[in-house]
């Protein structure tokens, strides 16, 4: 396995800040209102791996380290556990494991579906995240993976929603978002420069003949 | 090993009441005596009322206030078998969006608020309109201690006990005209001490307005505070005068109130002008209209554990139908939320 401390580093990372919050709203840190606060730092922690992971790609591209793409999969899988966490913590904590009325959210908020059907299609990438599944789909395979890009479109709804009276954090992370994706459009991706990668080699010759 | 199977009659841990909650309502009960010692001592005596509660931060108040602090009917109105929200949650865990989005931004930022001198404009439909300081606007009305139920439309709540005194008094003296119908209210525009009239992305159209229909000003529940806990009110709940109308959702409680005008038309309200869908003029608490984006039938009564959560069906008018619902007959409140 290559770079595994770098590995073990992202998925401590990763793990750290859920633990945290989870001894924090048991030891009432969080305020009064434990269980809304831990939906929602879920949620939004969800969006930032979201846009962390659709980073990695073009990081390789402008660095040339193989390291982004050795954590991709590790962090698409976050986002999944992320999510999960997120609707777990919702149903206990908001609907109170009240399983009637999930059916009437679902029908009856727009919000609710659209972040619904973003969980699924994540469920869909995670289950199909193994080699086993990228052997058997084959090209069909990335493909199906460039779901995320809906994902994260359904992921900014939900969001937008639920901001009521001040767009300035929600407008942060939609611009991340579509900068992200525009660096997936061939013409723009054709135009990434390698910015530390080769030239770094270069200059680090220069040196030694200098 | 011991398997201890308990029966379904037996008490979970989560139903045990928390230790706080019982020894507050030792500090309810002793509240009340203080209060009616208080009122029994010459005025020198009392200073110590601000410890009518545990765990209430000692403010800088007012010389009006601290004159009129001592005089205070307590408890003239309470609620029955409800323990009083923690002081600590109830100043730092607030939607008082001119100072931030996020519940605990009000406490962290309403420091720069300068609440002396406050001065407060009355006009419109009236007999005595004119601009007062706060102390002489204050000078004819007595305080008196009012413990509610508030129920937020994000469905969580609280039990609060105000000071302050009944609007059906500052009616008696502005004299409104017979073309007053409505009453409206609204809260200071300062973006130099209001760091959430600042931002660009701001969806409210500042200042913050909200109002009542005059009836419904004059039912002897709706009052305007200037303090809760036993002292004068922290900036972030809305210092120094804010309007308390217990039946209706919160956000119609507008705070740090800077203009009260009588007006013969219904005013255009803050959150029905951005979203008049889900929230109405009257927003008065009903467990049978949704939020479209939730549901009102029950609230979180806060705190709310983690896993002991404080979970209860929401009551038509926040359970004051009894003194309101009179207010509405004939009218069809889920045409009129």
């Amino acid at each position: 396995m290559r770079y595994p401390f770098w590995r073990l580093g992202v998925f401590l990372a990763a793990c750290v800040a859920p633990v945290l919050w989870l001894y924090q709203a048991w030891i009432f840190a969080l305020g009064p209102d434990p269980g809304k606060v831990l939906v929602d730092r879920l949620g939004l922690g969800t969006l930032i791996l979201l846009l962390i992971t659709l980073a990695m790609t073009p990081l390789q591209r402008l660095t040339g380290w193989p390291g982004w793409i050795v954590v991709r999969r590790q962090l698409g899988l976050w986002c999944f556990a992320y999510v999960f966490m997120h609707m777990s913590a919702y149903a206990v904590f908001v609907l109170g494991l009240d399983w009637s009325q999930l059916g009437v959210e679902l029908v009856k908020r727009p919000y609710i579906i659209v972040g619904a059907l973003a969980f699924l299609c994540l469920l869909a990438l995670a289950v199909t995240s193994n080699r086993y599944s990228q052997r058997r789909l084959g090209a069909r395979w990335k493909k199906l993976h460039r779901l995320i890009y809906v994902i994260l479109a359904l992921g900014l709804l939900h969001m937008f929603w639920i901001v009521r009276a001040d767009l300035k954090e929600w407008s942060l992370y939609a611009v991340i978002g579509v900068v992200l994706l525009s660096l997936r459009i061939p013409m723009i991706a054709g135009r990434i420069p390698r910015l530390i990668g080769k030239k770094n080699k270069l200059a680090g010759k220069a040196e030694i003949r200098g | 090993m011991l398997i201890k199977i308990p029966s379904t009659s037996d008490c979970k841990e989560s139903d045990v009441t928390p230790e706080s909650f019982y020894l507050s309502r030792r500090a309810l009960l002793g509240g009340s005596l203080a209060g009616l010692a208080a009122g029994a001592m010459p005025r020198w005596a009392s200073a110590a009322d601000a410890s009518l509660y545990p765990d209430v931060e000692a403010g800088k108040a007012p010389s009006w206030f601290a004159e009129k602090l001592p005089g205070t009917k307590w408890q003239a109105v309470n609620v029955k078998g409800e323990a009083i929200t923690p002081y600590k949650d109830a100043t730092h865990y607030n939607n008082f969006y001119e100072f931030g989005t996020d519940k605990g931004d009000p406490a962290q930022n309403a420091g720069s608020l300068k609440t002396e001198p406050w001065s407060v404009v009355i006009d419109g439909e009236v007999g005595k309109p004119g601009r007062y300081a706060l102390e002489d606007f204050m000078k004819p009305y007595q305080l008196e201690e009012r413990i509610y139920r508030l129920r937020c439309v994000e469905a969580w709540s609280m039990v609060i006990p105000w000071i302050g005194f009944p609007i059906s008094e500052l009616l008696k003296q502005v004299e409104p005209t017979s073309k007053a119908k409505y009453i409206r209210f609204e809260t200071l525009q300062d973006p130099k001490s209001m760091p959430g009239q600042r931002s660009g992305f701001a969806l409210i159209d500042w200042p913050y307005v909200e109002g009542l229909r005059l009836d419904e000003a004059m039912n002897p529940l709706a009052i305007l505070a200037v303090g809760m806990y036993g002292r004068e009110l922290p900036n972030q709940n809305g210092a120094p005068l804010r309007l308390i109308v217990p039946w209706k959702y919160g956000f119609k409680s507008v705070k740090s109130i800077v203009r009260i005008s009588l007006v013969s038309e219904q005013p255009k309200t803050t959150w029905q002008s951005i979203a008049a869908n889900e929230y109405g003029f009257y927003a008065n608490v009903n467990p049978t209209v949704d939020h479209p984006r939730w549901t009102q039938a029950r609230e979180r009564r806060l705190p709310s554990g983690l896993f002991s959560p404080n979970v209860r069906p929401t009551e038509m008018f926040n359970g004051y139908g009894e003194e309101v619902a009179s207010l509405y007959t004939g009218m069809d409140l889920r045409k009129d939320y």
